[in-house]
């Protein structure tokens, strides 16, 4: 078992994504993350789903997204080679904001994003270690609120959609 | 509104009529009732008919679309019609069959609501369809319909489901058909490479041993020659999956029977001889495989297909030559050398000669008092056309009459294989029958499965479909009956069956009707009915506690088949 991304270029065409989560579904393959968004190219969409699995079950869940009639493509990296992120939003007490929570916050390359009245949102973008790190310390500074992204990511290769877009 | 303008349900059919749909089974009711009334208009070009239950229309389009290569359609109405048609989707999907099915919806405003007959139809054949869409707008009908006949015949066929919301129905728009003719979503057609076909080529003129297992891809891929001319140029023994049937002469001297939990004795036992295995057109399923961690490890595979998600799913293999086996056999049989195998042969002689004589025999010609299943389709055999197409439910009358009816051309089999849908028979001969009132159609069908769509016998009645069908009564549902037997230390648990008088039924619907218990009169019996013009009702009352042989069991692997 292993961490792959599963990247799925799409039509953008209503249900899309519920026939690609019923692949998951059926081998009873729980998906780590998963995000959707517009591509580069209009009308085409990029969904990206993140899996624990062993590369031969990844192979055939690619192979059955890639048989969705309006999938354009669907292709699978290990995590070595794709650059992705995660961002996550802390939400805590003004109360707790002190001067060791402000070196905290510049040592993990966290942002204040938003200050109100009762709380400030921190943010930090990186790899689920580093936010999980950020968030095990939070814990301890009276944490309301704490919500973290799929993984948007880009693979390595040189090769754009557009090679798959004719 | 311009002059050129017609109703959406006009549109749809006009669409189906520009699609060559010949013949629709449907039912009608309150969403989809535009375009029933829109047939009304139409019946000369396009005909309707009326089944009794939604699965029977959609088995009926199945039957249809088995026989003739072509796109069966069915209708139906939102809620009810549009979810009895699940389990019939289910099936298309799984057995690769060509459907477009179209279902009413309630009008596009009530979408969501919860509205009188609204069903999220879509949602919930999601898994069992190839594609499907929910139209809402009058202008996207017709590219719906276009688009929907072109993915589900195209590449791996399957099947469609178009949803039209009433108001896209009544709605006025313009029509002028497009056929689709391909987007660039989906590719259908998968170029051969040829170093695959080298490799292939050099494995199987190296070979001992090899052996060639064929499905019913070779019958969607109308490959049935293309496959001929391969095993005479290589002389390589074949065997077939149940679906596969009908793609070979069982006549012909290469081929060697039947794949999988009841196929032949020789077949099952080699796979774990063979050096080389060549899959064309099929998938191996479980029940041709039995357990896959003992399954043809001796041997290097090749496998020819034509769908990418199917190579690796179960079986590993050594060299996958992706693309239409029709194109591919064609390439292999000019790459490989003209060859025989006489002692490869002489093995599957040797082991056949024991399943005849401790299985096949006692079935075919029984020396005890009561009929078996197998003598039945014995008689058949003797009168049936060549073309004759059986039709077969789900149970141990399908897997004997699958082993002993004598399959000489393609597009004979018409069975449900992958997700064993009782009930599917009886609809399923009365669409293959539609296509073509002259060709001889037998439909088996066990007491059990009968009655799960028993009321398609009033379709038969009204359409004078000149269906034969053949029940074999073992007042059991015999299969599970088998299983018990065998595996549960003979607790038959609620298989035994009270049936009511099913020649009074067949009478009923003015089926003409007899029913069989001594073998004496068998014989004439079949001849009776295979001359009789119009639909024919044999009941045949059969032993109870027969089981089917050769089988292998859930869990063991195929060189465990037993023949007892
Ligand atoms: C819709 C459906 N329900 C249940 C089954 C499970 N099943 C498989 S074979 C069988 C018995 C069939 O009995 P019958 O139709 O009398 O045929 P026989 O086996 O006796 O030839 C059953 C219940 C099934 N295949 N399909």
């Amino acid at each position: 078992m292993k961490r792959y991304t599963i990247f799925v270029i799409t039509e953008n065409f209503i249900g899309i994504l519920n026939r690609i989560t019923i692949i998951f579904t059926r081998r009873g393959i729980n998906i780590d993350a998963l995000t959707a968004s517009e591509s580069r190219l209009e009308g085409i969409h990029r969904i990206t789903i993140e899996v624990t699995a062993s590369e031969d079950t990844v192979i055939q869940l690619v192979n059955q997204i890639e048989k969705i009639i309006d999938v354009i493509k669907a292709f699978y990296h290990e995590d070595e080679s794709v650059v992705y992120q995660e961002i996550a939003l802390y939400k805590i007490p003004v109360s707790r904001l002190d001067a060791g929570l402000e070196k905290i916050i510049r040592q993990h390359n966290a942002k204040i994003i938003a200050a109100e009245p009762d709380f400030v949102v921190l943010e930090l973008s990186g790899h689920k270690e580093q936010t999980q790190e950020l968030l095990e310390i939070l814990k301890g500074y009276g944490l309301l609120e704490f919500a973290r992204s799929g993984r948007v990511a880009v693979a390595k290769r040189m090769l754009t959609i557009d090679s798959f877009v004719k | 509104m311009k002059d050129s303008m017609i109703r959406g349900a006009d549109i749809v059919v006009r669409s189906l009529i520009a699609e060559n749909a010949e013949i629709i089974f449907g039912y009608p009711g309150g969403a989809i009732m535009p375009v029933y009334d829109a047939l009304h208009d139409y019946h000369d070009q396009l005909r309707h008919v009326l089944t009794r239950h939604e699965q029977g229309a959609i088995h009926a389009a199945q039957g249809y679309a088995r026989v003739s290569g072509k796109v069966g359609v069915c209708i139906a109405t939102s809620g009810p019609g549009a979810t009895n048609l699940i389990t019939g989707l289910a099936d298309a999907q799984i057995d690769s069959t060509p459907l477009v099915c179209i279902t009413g919806q309630v009008a596009s405003h009530l979408l969501g609501t919860d509205a009188f007959q609204e069903t999220d139809v879509v949602g919930i054949s999601m898994p069992g369809t190839k594609w499907n869409i929910q139209v809402r707008r009058v202008e996207d009908i017709a590219p719906a319909i276009a688009k929907g006949f072109y993915i589900a015949k195209s590449g791996r066929p399957g099947p469609v489901l178009i949803d039209i919301t009433k108001d896209a129905q009544t709605n006025f728009g313009d029509f002028n058909y497009e056929p689709c003719l391909g987007f660039r979503s989906y590719r259908t057609h998968i170029p051969i490479e040829k170093s695959a076909i080298q490799e292939a080529a050099f494995l199987i003129n190296m070979a001992k041993r090899p052996y060639v297992l064929f499905g019913q891809g070779v019958v969607l891929g109308g490959a049935e020659t293309e496959l001929k001319a391969f095993l005479e140029k290589s002389g390589i023994p074949a065997a077939c999956t149940l679906l596969g049937s009908g793609a070979l002469s069982e006549d012909h001297p290469n081929y060697v029977g039947k794949l999988g939990m009841h196929g032949n004795y020789a077949p099952n036992m080699l796979t774990n001889q063979c050096d080389i295995l060549i899959a064309v057109g099929m998938r191996f399923d479980d029940r041709v495989t039995g357990d896959l961690k003992r399954y043809a490890k001796q041997a290097k595979v090749i496998h020819l297909e034509l769908d990418p998600a199917e190579i690796n799913k179960n079986v590993k293999c050594e060299v996958a030559v992706l693309g239409s086996c029709k194109d591919s056999l064609a390439l292999l049989t000019a790459a490989v050398n003209k060859n025989t195998y006489p002692d490869w042969m002489a093995k599957f002689k040797e082991l056949s000669d024991q399943e005849k004589a401790t299985v096949i025999d006692p079935d075919l010609t029984p020396t005890k008092p009561g009929l078996t299943m197998g003598e039945v389709i014995h008689q058949v055999n003797k009168y049936k056309a060549d073309d004759a197409i059986l039709v077969t439910d789900v149970g141990q009358h399908q897997m004997i009459s699958w082993r002993y009816f004598n399959y000489k051309k393609p597009r004979t089999q018409v069975t449900s294989g992958g997700l064993g849908t009782m009930g599917f028979a009886l609809p399923a001969a009365l669409g293959a029958q539609m296509y073509d009132f002259s060709r001889q159609v037998i439909c088996v069908v066990g007491d059990g499965g009968i009655q799960m769509t028993i009321q398609e016998l009033g379709t038969i009645m009204q359409t004078k479909a000149p269906v034969k069908i053949v029940l074999l009564n073992n007042n059991f549902l015999g299969m599970v009956r088998q299983w018990q037997q065998m595996f549960f230390d003979k607790r038959y648990s609620f298989t035994e069956l009270d049936n009511p008088d099913f020649i009074k039924i067949a009478e009923a619907y003015n089926i003409q009707a007899q029913k069989v218990s001594v073998r004496d009169d068998l014989q004439e019996a079949i001849e009776d009915m295979l001359i009789h013009d119009g639909p024919y009702f044999l009941e045949v009352v059969v032993e109870k506690e027969d089981n089917v042989f050769p089988m292998i069991a859930t869990g063991c692997s195929v060189e465990e088949v037993r023949l007892s």
